[in-house]
Order: C-alpha cells, then sequence, then structure tokens
C-alpha cells in the first residue's frame, strides 16, 4: 500500500495546468513517466536529493493508469484530491453537475465505514 | 488592549462567488436569495466597526502537503496572496493580495505557545478558498489586514474536537491580550454536513439534513457540552465524509464562549450542503 504516492499523484497533476491536460490525454503514459521520474522527488529539495523507495503497487499503478476514481476511493486515496482533479478533466464533457453526479452515482455500492484515507 | 468586536462562524462556498457575480441564462435560480442572505450577514460584520480580522480556516491541500503537515499554523506576513490556480479552475475565484496584521501575528505566537498549543507558522503563505470565501462574502472590498490561523480538518490524523474548541477559547483570550487599541473580529468558516468525492456527493441536499439541524442548533445556542458529548472524529464520518470541517465551527464556538448564544443566526438549505452564518457580540450589539 502507497497511499501517500496515491495521493502525491493527484496533488501534483492537480496543481499544473499541463499535467492535468496530459493525464486526460494519455493516462497510461502519464502515470509511468510520473512514476519514474516525479514519483520520488522530494517537494522543497534539489534534485540530487531523490527518495529511493516510494512505488506504486500494480493495483495503483492501474486504477491511475484507467482513470478508475472509483477504485482510487476504494484504495485510500483522498476523495478531495480525486474528485477535484476528475472534474478538472471531464466536466468540461457533461452539463452542468451532470459528472458530479456520475462520479457519485458509480459508487452507489460504496457503503459506511469508506476505506482509512490515513496516510 | 484590544476589543473583540464580532465572532462570525460561516460555512464557506466556493461555489458563491461565481453564483452571485453570473447574469442572465448563467445566473442559477437560487442566487438572488442567496445574496440577499450573505448580505444580511455581512451587515453583522460591518456594524462591528472591525479593523482586523482573525480567519481562521483549512488549506485544502494547496500549500501544506502531507510531507510536512502542521495540525495548527498562524500566518505571520505582511502579505498574503490568495487562490489557487485549481480554483480559478473550478470555482472562477480571483487572485487577490490581503494585508497582514503582523504584530497581532507574532502575539498569538508567542502567546499560544506559552499557553501549551504548539503552534506551527509560515511566513510566505498563500492561503485559499476557505479564507477567501469568508472575505468575498463578509468584506468584499478586501481592506483589512488578516492573521490567517489554518487548521488540519483534512488529513488525518486530526486533532480531537475538544482541542479545536480549546483553541478557540485559548484565541479568544489571546487577542483580547493583545496590547494595541483595535476592533477585531474573529472569523471562521467551516461545514455542515458534507460529502466530497463519496457516493453521497451533490444531492438535493445536504448528506445529512438532520446533523445540519443539531449543529446550527449546538452552535446558535452555544452548547459546547452537547455537542462534545456527541461529536468525535470517528462520528463525523457518518453525515459525510467531509464533514471534519464541522470542527472548524467548534473552534468558532470555543471563541464565543461556553452558553454563548449566537446574535445572529441564518441558514440556507442548498443543493449538495447546507449553508450556516452566525455572528456573535461579546461587547454587546452594536448601534
Amino acid at each position: 500500500m502507497s497511499t501517500y504516492l496515491l495521493d502525491k499523484f493527484l496533488f501534483t497533476v492537480d496543481r499544473d495546468p499541463a499535467l492535468v491536460e496530459r493525464y486526460r490525454e494519455d493516462p497510461v503514459g502519464t502515470v509511468t513517466w510520473w512514476e519514474q521520474e516525479m514519483a520520488n522527488t522530494l517537494l522543497h529539495c534539489i534534485p540530487a536529493e531523490k527518495t529511493t523507495w516510494l512505488a506504486f503497487t500494480p493495483e495503483e499503478r492501474r486504477a491511475l493508469s484507467e482513470h478508475d476514481h472509483v477504485a482510487l476511493f476504494e484504495l485510500g486515496a483522498h476523495p478531495f484530491l480525486t474528485l477535484t482533479l476528475f472534474i478538472a478533466m471531464f466536466e468540461r464533457d457533461h452539463g452542468p453537475l451532470e459528472y458530479q453526479r456520475a462520479y457519485g452515482r458509480a459508487m452507489q455500492h460504496i457503503s459506511m465505514p469508506y476505506p482509512d484515507i490515513a496516510t | 488592549m484590544a476589543t473583540v468586536a464580532a465572532v462570525i462562524a460561516s460555512t464557506h462556498h466556493p461555489f458563491y462567488y461565481r453564483a452571485s457575480t453570473a447574469t442572465g441564462d448563467d445566473r442559477p435560480p437560487f442566487a438572488d436569495e442567496w445574496v440577499t442572505k450573505i448580505e444580511a450577514f455581512r451587515e453583522t460584520l460591518t456594524r462591528a466597526e472591525p479593523d482586523v480580522l482573525v480567519m481562521v480556516g483549512s488549506d485544502h491541500f494547496h500549500q501544506l502537503w502531507l510531507d510536512n503537515m502542521p495540525q495548527f499554523l498562524v500566518g505571520k506576513a505582511p502579505f498574503f496572496d490568495a487562490n489557487f490556480y485549481n480554483e480559478e479552475r473550478e470555482f472562477g475565484l480571483p487572485r487577490m493580495t490581503l494585508r497582514g496584521q503582523e504584530d497581532l501575528a507574532a502575539h498569538i505566537l508567542r502567546q499560544g505557545l506559552d499557553a501549551d498549543f504548539d503552534l506551527a507558522f509560515s511566513n510566505e503563505l498563500r492561503i485559499d478558498h476557505s479564507i477567501t470565501c469568508p472575505i468575498i462574502t463578509l468584506r468584499p472590498q478586501a481592506d483589512l489586514p488578516i492573521v490567517p490561523i489554518y487548521t488540519n480538518i483534512f488529513a488525518p490524523p486530526l486533532p480531537q474536537p475538544k482541542r479545536f474548541v480549546q483553541l478557540g477559547r485559548t484565541l479568544r483570550e489571546l487577542v483580547e491580550s493583545w496590547p494595541e487599541d483595535k476592533r477585531v473580529a474573529i472569523i471562521g468558516t467551516g461545514h455542515l454536513s458534507l460529502e466530497l468525492g463519496g457516493p453521497r456527493q451533490f444531492g438535493e441536499h445536504g448528506p445529512d439534513p438532520e446533523f445540519d439541524r443539531k449543529a446550527v442548533d449546538w452552535i446558535a445556542s452555544g452548547d459546547i457540552e452537547g455537542c462534545l458529548a456527541e461529536v468525535t472524529l470517528d462520528s463525523l464520518h457518518h453525515p459525510g465524509n467531509a464533514t471534519h470541517g464541522f470542527m472548524d465551527f467548534m473552534l468558532m464556538m470555543g471563541v464565543a464562549g461556553d452558553g454563548a448564544k449566537a446574535d445572529y443566526v441564518d441558514s440556507l438549505d442548498l443543493f449538495h450542503t447546507m449553508e450556516a452564518y452566525f455572528t456573535w457580540y461579546p461587547n454587546g450589539v452594536p448601534a
């Protein structure tokens, strides 16, 4: 489990307009590139001071690569980060609030307690 | 000594700015009623004639991140730039720059540390919609210096609800011990029941109207004891997965004081979440 790394992906992509578009258009390529080049970048530090141990599990990599927001929720990714990024990518293809409501409907099978989001 | 001119607790709804400025077909049907309520709420701050605003909110993973996450943080800087790209993108929020009241921030940090709150600080803080939404609703001219205070209601492990109440009580004392002849309004924003990114989001009402009704009663009557008896970190998951933002309301109940009935109470049932607005005048209702 690397819930922190899932959140780090969502956080770093959501705050960068170019990465939001790149992830929308090419999720597999973006996730592969990000895990190789960005996953172990320690924010606020020089590139040489890389982290040495962060990697996705196969299921985490799959969920990100397939834009599977339901699986991300079930894996404990922070729901605010996932929602914000996915609205940025996909709301434009839908009418007002249509995407947000469909996003919720896709998770109707999930009951309390929700997956733990602690990192 | 400083005077607490008003204590204000509010929801912070990032859709207000866009809804209130939209025209024609883009203007949602609930916008006019919402604007009317906000303008009446704004008057409760204007009437208090504040010189300085202490603003309690919570960063939504904008500047604060999981590699270095404070529980309670005070912004101490001469200026605070505001709003982030992803808030402009999703909510249409404008970029802003607010002045900081650095000497009050220094006082809150020093005296807060000495009162057993290990407050973090930031000398370069870009503030987000948890603080700019109440500026937009309550003081849109954005002309007063602020001291931003961030709480962690967002990234578990979170402080306990009672700790928010305790910090609120202490914050009131800290402001009242600031040796400046200024009128300070303490404003904090949070949420009632709220679901974000889960199956109960974006419904016709907030996800738990029964919780919202109780929450409004606790806040309006200053029933800190009753609220603390029912609200735990675990219980807050049930009304909606983002309901821990209610703890910022609990902090503001601590500022207002035990048993302090709000002088102004209003709410608005919107889709997705209920709006709620409260004002206390600890030193009497202004003329």
